[in-house]
C-alpha cells in the first residue's frame, strides 16, 4: 500500500513538473466548455440539465485520456527507468496500479475543475443535482476504464506516439460497439439479441445510465472489470518484455 | 552472498547466457569482464531480478530470485546500465522516492539520503534537476540510489562507463571500499579497473566463462590476455 502511495506521488508530480499537465487542463476545459455550450447547444435545450456535457465525454476522453496515459510505460522503457523501478523491492503491481492511480487522480482532478458548469446550471435553473452527482461518476469510471486501456498500450511499447494511437483505436472499439449509427447498420444482418451482447461491451451502453442519474451495480461492474482486465493484461506484457 | 547455478537466458534462439555459475561473497570486489554483447547486462539483469532466467539458479543472500524476489531484492543494490534515472526530477527528490520504495521513512529517510549524498559527493547539485546534470554526476546520482539502503550486494553495470579520469579514479575508490563490506559485481570492458579495484575478475565471452581468478592468475599484461580468450565480435564464428 505504501510502495503504491510513493509511486503515485513520483509520477504526479512528474506531470506537475513540466508544463504538460496546465496545458492538459487547459485544453481540457477549452474543449468541455465548446462541446458543451457550442456543439451541445446548453442554452438552446431548455433543459436545467448536464446532458450537453455528459454526452460529449465518450469522444472527448477519446483523444484526452491515451493523452495522458500514453508516458506511463513507454516512457519508461524508452528511459530505461523501468529496469531500476522493476529491481526495487516492489511487486509489479504496486507499480501498476500506483502509476494508474496517479494518473486517474489527474484526470478526476481535470474533471473536477468543469465545476462552474455545475454552478452555471444551478443559477439557471433548479436541476437534480444527484443526477449531476451520478453522472460525474459515470465519467470519472470511463475515464479509468480509458486509461487503464492506454496503460496496457503503453506497456506494448517504447514509443508514446505508438502507444495512443494503440489506445485511441482501443477505446473508439468500446465506443463504438454500442454507438447507435453503428448498432443500426448491425441489426441489419445480425440477430436483435447478438447485436445486444456487443453492444454490452460498449462504455456508451454503460455511461447512459449514469447519465440519467442511475447508479446501477451492473455498470460498475463492468467499468470495474474493464479496468481490472485491461491492468491484468498490462501486468503480462510487462512480465513477457 | 550471490550464487549463481548454470545460468541460461535465452532470446528465442539465441543464448545470450549459456550455462554460468559462479559465486560471491562477501569482502569480495568480482570485476566482470567481456566484450560488448557478452552477456554481462543480461546476467545482471538475472540476478537483480530484471530478467526472469531460462534456465538455471540465481540466489541472493540465501532467497532464490525468482521464488522469493522481494526478499532478495531488498538485499540488492543495483546500478543499470546508463545510469538510467528520472531526469525530470530533482536529485534530493530521486534519492527520497528511492529511499521511500526501500521503505525507509521520516528521520531513517533523511539519514540515508544524507549519507547517499556524502559517499557520492552530490551536495552541490542536490537541488537541480536531473536532466541538467553532466554525465559524471547523473552516473553518481544513480549510484547513489544503489546505495540509498546500504545494501549487502552492490551490482554495477558499466559503473564508470563515458566518466572522466578523475571521476573515473574516484568511482573505483568507492567501489574498493564498498567491497570490504559488501559482496560487489560490477561490470567493465577497460582492463585497468580488474587491476584497480577487483579481488577477483571473471572473463566472459558469448555467454560462457572462459577465465576467472585473481588478475595475478589471469596473466599479464592483462589485455592481451583478454584478446588472447575473448573472440572480437567482428569474427563470425
Amino acid at each position: 500500500m505504501r510502495n503504491i502511495w510513493v509511486i503515485a506521488k513520483r509520477e504526479l508530480g512528474s506531470y506537475f513538473s513540466s508544463p504538460v499537465a496546465y496545458v492538459f487542463l487547459v485544453i481540457f476545459l477549452l474543449l468541455t466548455g465548446f462541446f458543451t455550450f457550442t456543439a451541445g447547444q446548453f442554452f438552446e435545450r431548455g433543459e436545467a440539465s448536464l446532458a450537453a456535457f455528459f454526452g460529449w465525454h465518450p469522444w472527448l476522453y477519446l483523444v484526452l485520456v491515451p493523452a495522458v496515459g500514453m508516458r506511463l510505460w513507454a516512457e519508461e522503457r524508452r528511459a530505461g527507468t523501468i529496469e531500476l523501478l522493476l529491481t526495487m523491492p516492489i511487486t509489479p503491481w504496486e507499480a501498476i496500479v500506483g502509476k494508474f492511480l496517479a494518473s486517474w487522480i489527474f484526470l478526476g482532478l481535470a474533471l473536477a475543475l468543469t465545476f462552474p458548469v455545475v454552478i452555471t446550471v444551478n443559477v439557471l435553473g433548479s436541476p437534480d443535482n444527484g443526477m449531476i452527482f451520478a453522472g460525474y461518476l459515470g465519467s470519472l469510471f470511463l475515464a479509468g476504464a480509458y486509461l487503464a486501456l492506454t496503460c496496457m498500450t503503453s506497456a506494448m511499447t517504447r514509443n508514446q506516439v505508438v502507444a495512443f494511437i494503440l489506445a485511441v483505436v482501443a477505446c473508439l472499439f468500446l465506443i463504438l460497439a454500442g454507438f447507435s449509427p453503428v448498432t443500426d447498420l448491425m441489426v441489419r444482418w445480425a440477430s436483435p439479441a447478438f447485436v445486444d451482447t456487443v453492444a454490452a461491451f460498449s462504455v456508451v451502453t454503460h455511461f447512459d445510465g449514469f447519465q440519467k442519474g442511475v447508479i446501477d451495480t451492473r455498470d460498475l461492474f463492468y467499468f470495474l472489470s474493464v479496468i481490472g482486465f485491461a491492468l491484468f493484461a498490462t501486468s503480462i506484457i510487462l512480465r513477457n518484455r | 552472498m550471490i550464487k549463481i547455478e548454470n545460468l541460461v537466458k535465452a532470446f528465442g534462439a539465441k543464448r545470450a547466457v549459456d550455462g554460468i555459475s559462479f559465486a560471491v561473497e562477501r569482502g569480495e570486489v568480482v570485476g566482470f569482464l567481456g566484450p560488448n554483447g557478452s552477456g554481462k547486462s543480461t546476467t545482471m539483469r538475472m540476478i537483480t531480478g530484471y530478467y526472469a532466467p531460462t534456465a538455471g539458479k540465481v540466489s541472493v543472500g540465501g532467497y532464490d530470485v525468482v521464488d522469493s524476489p522481494l526478499q532478495a531484492k531488498r538485499l540488492i543494490g543495483y546500478l543499470p546500465e546508463n545510469a538510467a534515472a528520472y531526469t525530470d526530477m530533482s536529485v534530493h527528490g530521486f534519492l527520497e522516492f528511492a529511499a521511500g520504495l526501500r521503505g525507509l521513512a521520516g528521520d531513517a529517510k533523511r539519514k540515508a539520503v544524507a549519507r547517499a549524498v556524502e559517499r557520492c559527493f552530490l551536495s552541490s547539485v542536490l537541488h537541480q534537476s536531473i536532466d541538467t546534470l553532466s554525465k559524471g554526476y547523473k552516473h553518481r546520482t544513480c549510484l547513489a540510489q544503489a546505495l540509498i539502503h546500504d545494501p549487502e550486494v552492490l551490482i554495477l553495470d558499466e559503473p564508470t562507463d563515458g566518466l572522466d579520469p578523475n571521476q573515473k579514479h574516484e568511482i573505483r575508490n568507492l567501489i574498493r571500499e564498498l567491497g570490504r563490506t559488501k559482496a560487489v559485481v560490477f561490470s567493465t570492458h577497460i582492463l585497468e579497473e580488474v587491476d584497480a579495484a577487483c579481488t577477483r575478475a571473471i572473463i566472459i565471452d558469448r555467454g560462457r566463462i572462459v577465465a576467472q581468478g585473481t588478475p595475478d592468475e589471469l596473466g599479464r599484461p592483462l589485455d592481451e590476455v583478454f584478446r588472447r580468450i575473448t573472440i572480437p565480435d567482428t569474427v563470425n564464428k
